[in-house]
């Protein structure tokens, strides 16, 4: 376990790793969900975190972001051993997470969203209020200064942005409230092609202003074209970790797939494929419920 | 980026939304330039995009209370048509008609808020009754003064909002189940509380003093009871609008998961909301036990459905993380119009409740079409 991570850190950018999980383990009433998994963060750089479903991506990221606690192994923020007891705690060191429902509330506006649960007030006593101008002003620059120009009102029900708008809404607020590590579950699992690309050039933007991105994804041409470091995992342990160029993205599908359960798959579509070409009249439908 | 400073609801109707005009033009995306080019220009200026044309109109359309506004105009006018013959328009019934709907209104606001919030609240009959009942039972029975009844309603009242609040938060069973056990417990106490002590469940009230005249003194025919109606409204609305708690609300409701992992203090919202609905009805069963003189331990069960009705009628949105006061408030006057001006027209009383029920239906249907719309419209015209 500490070779593969050892592997993975030597040739760093940054001397200290801004997160590290090191040897993490968790289990659930007696069944593993990871299982001694290492994994390194360096700021300006983006981490990716590969895996089929049920491969033990949502718990690591719950241990990161302070719901889990690990049943074992270490946690080091700043290269300190920490223990992250809350998903508030997480917030206090700097990690942000927008989970894959982007947490946004539709029928809000942008700027509530954005604010929600840190509304900056004025007034004092009985008379304190939302200050509205400034929540406002903020959101439009902070949703601007992200190259998201669509959003023209602090005003508009999140409900009438799309699903990368809104994705990018939760990535600028989680950066605007200090966010250093940018934990996102699957950004891009539930839009289209090109509202993808809007979250992914999001993530390249993150990068760049040196923040630590760990980018959970289950899509490989995503993870490739923004990763500069890969952690594969399969039934919750490390099957494979390596940097950018290091793999192609049908090595990287491979793993993901655990390899040979993915020839096989093939070779089986493959066959249904060629039945398919045949015509075959017994499938018709006869009337059904005639 | 945004140099203009962005107003929010607050800016004039006529003021525009600030568009992309303000922006600048780097890179028009793609999918920008493919609506512009599939969206006839409205002739409003070239760099605006579609959805963001004619805002005020806009604005007026996507407001929760829009539908129920209309309403409230159109009903007034048909009575007034038909029943000003009668005297529908007299400042007595008008006071009349107010003074219900004032009573229910002052009960409608903390249920519109708490179902705002994603509750609900059927333990508001009893607790009419129950602050009805005290008012008798201290003042005229006891003979102590009106001051120490409304303090001990009060105690019952936030002890029983605390009990629903807690019950609510801390168990995962439905609002709806937790107060309706509520309505019931308290409806019991309270008419074995009143038999008990005084042997009749209509405690005569002699008012007097100070105290008395908050509750029932007339200007120019018209009752207390409304400009207390009037000023809970300000301050809810003011609340629900404008205050860090408000937003809470509006967030728990819409979805408390997402309100709690955005650091929102959701249980909290919800206990001060059922104790604001207790304190509200048992503030109308005294309003009621010091202006009819009695006090009754059976009044307040109607407006179990009727604050829920006159809510719903008002465009909150029944699962909650929708609605506003001004709304809630139109949807009172609604019912009051509509209960006050059947009699002037001369047919049959009884059909307040089919007018009710059919504007429910009416309601609703128009309510939950603008909301789409709020949410289509926009969609629309920024990402098509």
């Amino acid at each position: 376990m500490t070779g593969q991570s050892d592997r993975a850190a030597s040739p760093a950018p940054s001397p200290t790793p801004i997160l590290e999980l090191i040897g993490v383990s968790r289990q659930f009433s007696g069944i593993m969900a990871v299982h001694d998994v290492s994994l390194t963060v360096y700021p300006g750089e983006v981490a990716c975190l590969l895996g089929d479903n049920g491969a033990g991506k949502s718990t690591l990221i719950k241990i990161m972001s302070g719901v889990h606690q690990p049943s074992s192994g270490e946690v080091r923020v700043d290269g300190r051993a920490i223990e992250i007891g809350s998903p508030r705690a997480a917030q206090a060191l700097g990690i942000g997470t927008v989970h894959q429902d982007d947490g946004n509330l539709p029928l809000m506006s942008v700027s509530r969203n954005f604010f929600l649960g840190r509304e900056p007030v004025k007034g004092r006593g009985p008379l304190r209020r939302i200050d509205r101008r400034i929540a406002g002003e903020i959101t439009m620059r902070e949703v601007a200064a992200l190259g998201v120009t669509r959003v023209t009102n602090a005003d508009q029900p999140v409900g009438s942005l799309s699903g990368g708008e809104r994705q990018a809404l939760a990535i600028s607020r989680a950066l605007y409230f200090g966010a250093r590590i940018l934990i996102l579950d699957e950004p891009t699992s539930a839009l289209g092609v090109r509202e993808a690309g809007v979250v992914l050039r999001l993530i390249g933007q993150a990068r760049t202003r040196g923040v630590a991105v760990v980018f959970i994804t289950h899509n490989a041409h995503h993870a490739m074209s923004v990763g500069d470091r890969f952690t594969v995992l399969i039934h919750g342990e490390v099957a494979e970790q390596f940097r950018r160029g290091e793999r192609t993205r049908e090595e990287l599908l491979n793993l993901m797939a655990g390899g040979r359960e993915l020839e096989s798959l093939q070779a089986a579509l493959e066959e249904m494929h060629d039945d398919a070409d045949r015509p075959e009249p017994a499938i018709h439908p006869t009337g059904g419920r005639a | 980026m945004s140099r203009q400073p962005v107003n929010q609801r607050s800016g004039s109707p006529t003021e525009p939304t600030p568009v992309v005009s303000d922006m600048p033009e780097q890179s028009p995306d793609a999918a920008e330039r493919e609506v512009r080019e599939a969206v006839p220009d409205s002739g409003l200026g070239r760099r605006r995009l579609p959805g963001t044309r004619g805002g005020a109109a806009h604005r007026v359309l996507r407001a929760p209370e829009f539908g129920v506004a209309v309403a409230v105009v159109l009903i007034y006018v048909f009575f007034a048509i038909v029943g000003g013959g009668n005297g529908f328009l007299s400042l007595t019934a008008t006071a009349s008609w107010l003074n219900t709907a004032a009573q229910l209104g002052i009960i409608a606001i903390p249920l519109g808020l708490l179902m705002i919030s994603g509750s609900f609240d059927l333990s508001i009959g009893s607790m009419v009754g129950a602050g009805s009942v005290t008012v008798g039972i201290v003042t005229g029975y006891d003979g102590q003064s009106l001051w120490l009844a409304l303090l001990i309603a009060a105690g019952v009242a936030v002890l029983v909002g605390l009990g629903n609040g807690l019950l609510v938060t801390r168990t995962a069973l439905p609002s709806f189940i937790v107060s309706l056990a509520a309505n019931l417990i308290v409806a019991g106490l309270g008419l074995t509380v009143a038999l008990q002590l005084t042997g009749t469940t209509s405690v005569p009230v002699a008012p007097s003093g100070f105290a008395a005249k908050l509750f029932d003194w007339k200007w120019h025919q018209i009752s207390v009871s409304t400009f207390w109606w009037l000023g809970i409204a300000l301050l809810a609305g003011w609340v629900l609008a404008r205050t860090r708690f408000g937003n809470w609300v509006t967030a728990t409701g819409g979805d408390p998961e997402k309100a709690r992992r955005a650091g929102v203090l959701t249980g909290r919202v919800t206990i001060s909301l059922f104790i604001f609905t207790a304190l509200a009805s048992t503030f109308v069963g005294a309003l009621q036990a010091v202006q009819y003189t009695s006090g009754d331990p059976t009044t307040g069960q109607s407006y179990v459905f009727q604050a829920a009705i006159v809510v719903v009628i008002g465009g909150v949105l029944i699962s909650g993380g929708y609605g506003t006061i001004l709304g809630v408030v139109l949807g009172t006057l609604v019912y009051g119009i509509v209960n006050g001006g059947l009699f002037y027209t001369g047919w049959n009383t009884n059909y307040t409740e089919v007018l009710i029920g059919v504007l429910m239906i009416v309601a609703v249907l128009t309510n939950s079409f603008l909301r789409r719309l709020a949410l289509t419209a926009t969609k629309k015209g920024v990402t098509r």
